[in-house]
């Protein structure tokens, strides 16, 4: 879409800063996520024990966020798109702070499985974590470009991690019941899955507010098939 | 769905309207429903006024201008030949921009134009009076002074003795040309809430640059741009998710 300028310079640069805030935020998420799946495969304590407290950043980021977007509102009494924009800012920024959670819960989890015996190799794991970040990249991408096309593309990857989630739960069943010594690691390989899963519906619900902010329709709660019109 | 006829009061067909060889207006058409405040926003120029104006015919104080189409009030063109502008006036009122009550007493403000009009007898025009000014909200701080005057008033109270004063005629519609622009926050907040009240009984459509405020009092607004009526929506749509880009590059504050 072709974009104008507001008239007051100094509303752009603070509707482009949350813009940046986003991204950024998006960006430590992403590699928060990426370090603990490293964490994982390595079976890297130091590693797991730094993202854990990095998650600080992120809180204290999406706490700045959400104070710049509530600014905005109060001083700037924004109307249509802009107040789109700022409401989705809002939910989009406490989105990528869940998942800034998910990432230290996942890599407090590497933390405690990485002195236990491995019993498997991480296969799934790490698909789900390569495709999760995909979708938090994507999602902000549409965000950025006002791309529904895209958006809608990252809530179908919704349904391709819950497939590996349900699969990695099966599979540890199956470990579990032939041996229950292993229920333990088993357990803490469900949480990161479990995690990992929730990851991406947080990803998915950035693109269900990506499709509000362009379309002004509300498609969350709504199936990926399910949301023309 | 079961879908509700709407009532509309005053509807413009195809409006142009030239001062001189200057095309102020084109092809407005639009629908004013009965009992509801409308607003009409857009940048210096737009046309907005001069439709207003158009509205009660007072646009033909003015010369050399000329009006095409048709404005039906009440299913009746306004503009027909055997329309008596001043009835009009009578029943569609209007409240301008800046206060100007007449230069004489609170009461005489009231009481002027029904007296010429021949409405009533005394006992009537002085309950006339008390019953104006209570719908203006104004009655409880003027009914002591009744007979100082109008010019010793603020401008907030001057503006509602106004309202109050166009009240008296018994109008089936008011319009109201940036009524709160040369008044403080407060003042406009009364004027405000006023509208909110007065649309009951009242058709309300009123001209404002303050987009915040067409946000908060209509039902309706709509958006002209060099004379054309660009979009017209419920509000909410309007301030949520306008249809036309150029709404949204307006009311967003990307004009230009």
């Amino acid at each position: 879409m072709e974009d104008k300028r507001h008239t007051s310079r100094e509303y752009e640069r603070e509707l482009q800063e949350i813009r940046d805030g986003l991204l950024y935020l998006g960006a430590l998420t992403e590699r928060a996520l990426e370090r603990g799946s490293q964490a994982l495969l390595e079976r890297n304590s130091v590693l797991a024990r730094e993202i854990v407290r990095e998650d600080e950043q992120i809180d204290s980021l999406d706490v700045d966020l959400e104070e710049k977007c509530i600014r905005l509102l109060a001083l700037r009494q924004p109307a249509a798109r802009d107040l789109r924009f700022i409401t989705t800012a809002i939910k989009i920024t406490g989105h990528l702070e869940r998942i800034g959670d998910m990432a230290a819960n996942i890599a407090e989890k590497v933390i405690i499985l990485n002195d236990l015996p491995q019993i498997k190799p991480y296969i799934d794991l790490p698909r789900m974590v390569e495709i999760g970040r995909g979708m938090i990249r994507k999602s902000l991408d549409a965000m950025v470009r006002e791309d529904i096309g895209l958006a809608k593309k990252v809530r179908e990857e919704d349904t391709v991690i819950d497939q590996l989630n349900d699969q990695v739960f099966r599979e540890l069943l199956t470990f579990m019941m032939e041996d229950p010594r292993k229920i333990q690691v088993c357990l803490y390989i469900m949480q990161i899955s479990k995690s990992l899963e929730r990851i991406a519906d947080h990803a998915e619900g950035i693109a269900d507010m990506v499709i509000y902010m362009v379309t002004g329709k509300s498609v969350r709660h709504k199936p990926a098939s399910a949301e023309n019109g | 769905m079961v879908t509700v006829e709407k009532d509309f009061i005053i509807r413009t067909k195809n409006v142009d309207f030239f001062y001189g060889a200057f095309r102020a207006l084109s092809g407005v058409t639009v629908d004013f429903e009965k009992n509801k405040v409308t607003a009409l926003i857009g940048p210096s120029g737009c046309g907005k006024s001069t439709l207003l104006r158009l509205l009660n015919r007072m646009n033909d104080l003015i010369d050399g201008t000329r009006v095409e189409g048709e404005i039906l009030f009440e299913g009746r063109n306004i503009y027909a030949p055997d329309v008596d502008p001043v009835e009009i006036r009578q029943r569609i009122g209007m409240v301008f921009q800046k206060p100007n009550p007449f230069p004489k007493s609170i009461y005489n403000n009231i009481t002027y134009a029904p007296r010429l009009a021949g409405i009533g007898n005394s006992e009537e025009i002085e309950a006339l009076v008390e019953e104006s000014l209570k719908q203006a909200v104004l009655w409880d701080e003027v009914k002591d002074i009744l007979s100082k005057s109008a010019m010793t008033l603020s401008g907030g109270q001057q503006q509602r003795l106004c309202i109050a004063r166009a009240l008296a005629m018994k109008p089936d519609v008011i319009l109201m040309d940036e009524p709160t622009s040369a008044l403080d926050p407060i003042s406009t907040a009364k004027i405000e809430e006023l509208i909110d009240t007065l649309k009951k009984r009242y058709t309300i459509i009123i001209v404002t640059h303050n987009m915040q405020q067409a946000a908060r009092i209509s039902e309706y607004t709509g958006f002209f741009y060099l004379g054309k009526l660009i979009e017209f929506n419920v509000t909410e749509k309007i301030f949520t998710n306008p249809d036309v880009k150029h709404t949204e590059d307006y009311i967003t504050g990307r004009f230009g």
